[in-house]
């Protein structure tokens, strides 16, 4: 078992959450057209045996999308953050500045 | 060395079995070869002999990292079957299916291919049309396959979960009577030792580190054994196929490293006569009966990329309630091994068996979760590609760039998605 250390619900066993794809892909932009940059983001991948960016859903908690840094030979866990910018940096405002008025 | 026969049994059994020769040559390594095949696994080995067998070239070293089947080919659930239904696969799993009839004559060795049917469980009445669709594909393209419906199927295999309260209750099945199971171990050997006796040169623990090329052409390959040259080298190292694609220059290919698990019970009485399958939703379940008694079973990948091998509890868990929803009499049977390979996860399900953009260097790569039933065909078709450095009509269309060009060969209609197989 894994154990992801949730930046909302803390520290939790993998199967509370599902593997959505390698972190690591920027998809085109909606608006391009070009051929060879769909088919680099959709179908290729890098694949490495060592450390890799992916993004896990965490399904039966708080349902936030996180990007997980984990080693792909030993498993062993590293950064986990929100892979959305904005909520990765609310959470990381003091608690103070989350009061509402 | 000498043909397996009765004769031979008899004779070494009277004389105390002292002078057996041993099955292959563990060769160290020449300078150079016409080929060099890295991947010591069934189908790095089928590849060898069918060159030598096939194409009469004999001077070809099998380079495999660890021991011979000591990966994937020695990690799998045994099953061979040809139901598929995308023109691409179609045509080269039944010719695969077609070898595996006659390969215990045709390497002299008993790799134990048990026809004993394969039985793909139906559950909803759009599941059953779907598989119904796919195996009139199948007889049209002259491969075995019929719809047996709940009737049929209980008189079959009584001892399924027919119950009217299961969480799903099962419809029928469709069947292929040619399906079966095969000795992983004895496919590896018997090709081995076939291969060994047309003159390959089997070597093991010897990794390939990296390719030496001249002027874009691939000329040898750098081994932890030192530098062996050679005119032509394929590649048939599922699961670890991006790592060496890297090396060799050929960049990010269409393929995650997914692990897969397996489990073996204790032996049991005869229980199972044929495979049974099932998948609906997010359950897939497989199993067999090997012939030492053992129920040989599996389901889904573990999920996340891995390179690992060594599979989670979770997904043990969620096996075992399959098994026990399907058969419910197992339920007191005890596990007595569990293993995990990695799996070369393509990105449409299907394999690639071709040449490259790099002169000299082919590729047999992308087996998903299927690679073990494709054993002889893999070999005869990379040993075709390899020898005349073209594609034969059989694997024409298992090529790298089909993404690109959009004829995906998907089985299970999901998109690009490197969790089919």
């Amino acid at each position: 078992m894994l154990r992801l250390e949730c930046p909302v619900c803390g520290l939790r066993d993998h199967d509370e959450f599902t593997y959505l794809e390698d972190g690591s892909i920027t998809y085109p932009k909606l608006a391009n057209e070009n051929q060879d940059d769909w088919f680099n983001a959709v179908y290729l991948r890098e694949n490495p045996r060592g450390r890799h960016i992916e993004k896990w859903h965490h399904t039966f908690g708080c349902r936030t999308v996180l990007l997980v840094e984990r080693d792909t030979l030993t498993h062993v866990i590293g950064k986990i953050k929100p892979a959305h910018p904005k909520i990765a940096a609310a959470l990381k405002q003091p608690a103070t500045a989350k009061k509402r008025s | 060395m000498a043909r397996y026969s009765a004769w031979q049994i008899l004779k070494q059994g009277l004389t105390g079995n002292k002078s057996w020769d041993p099955a292959w040559r563990d060769a160290s390594p020449k300078s150079s070869y016409d080929v060099i095949i890295i991947g010591g696994g069934g189908h790095g080995l089928a590849t060898a002999y069918y060159l030598a067998k096939n194409h009469g070239i004999f001077n070809v070293a099998v380079i495999e990292k660890g021991w011979i089947g000591g990966g994937n080919a020695g990690r799998n659930t045994t099953i061979v079957r040809s139901n598929y239904f995308m023109e691409g696969n179609t045509e080269f799993y039944e010719h695969s299916l077609k070898l595996w009839e006659n390969l215990s004559q045709e390497l002299n060795y008993n790799v134990m291919f048990s026809q004993r049917g394969h039985l793909n469980l139906f559950f909803t009445p759009g599941q059953r049309d779907a598989m119904i669709r796919k195996y009139n594909i199948m007889r049209l393209n002259g491969i075995d396959g019929e719809l047996l419906d709940r009737d049929q199927l209980i008189s079959k295999v009584p001892h399924l979960n027919y119950s009217q309260e299961a969480r799903l209750p099962i419809l029928g099945a469709l069947y292929q009577g040619r399906a079966g199971t095969a000795r992983h171990d004895a496919v590896n050997w018997g090709f081995a030792r076939a291969a060994s006796n047309l003159g390959v040169d089997i070597i093991q623990n010897c990794e390939v580190t990296g390719f030496i090329s001249t002027g874009g052409r691939l000329v040898g390959v750098e081994t932890s054994c030192g530098e062996i040259r050679a005119e032509k080298v394929g590649m048939a190292v599922a699961g670890s196929t991006s790592l060496l694609a890297h090396k060799a220059g050929l960049g990010r290919l269409p393929i995650e490293s997914h692990k897969l698990q397996a489990f073996v019970s204790e032996p049991i009485k005869p229980f199972l006569d044929s495979v049974v399958v099932y998948g609906v939703g997010h359950g897939h379940f497989y199993i067999s009966q090997s012939d030492k008694g053992g129920m040989v079973f599996g389901g889904n990948l573990d999920g996340y990329n891995s390179y690992a091998q060594k599979g989670n509890l979770p997904l043990y868990s969620d096996v075992a309630s399959c098994a026990m929803n399907m058969m419910p009499a197992l339920g007191r049977v005890k596990l007595l091994r569990q293993w995990a390979g990695i799996m070369d996860m393509s990105m449409d399900g299907s394999p690639f068996i071709t040449k490259t953009d790099l002169d000299g260097l082919y590729l047999n790569a992308g087996w998903c979760y299927g690679g073990f039933k494709a054993t002889p065909a893999s070999g005869w078709c990379f040993a075709h590609t390899i020898a005349h450095d073209a594609p034969h009509d059989v694997n024409k269309l298992l090529t790298l760039d089909r993404y690109k060009t959009g004829h995906m060969l998907d089985e299970s209609g999901h998109g690009p998605y490197p969790k089919s197989h």
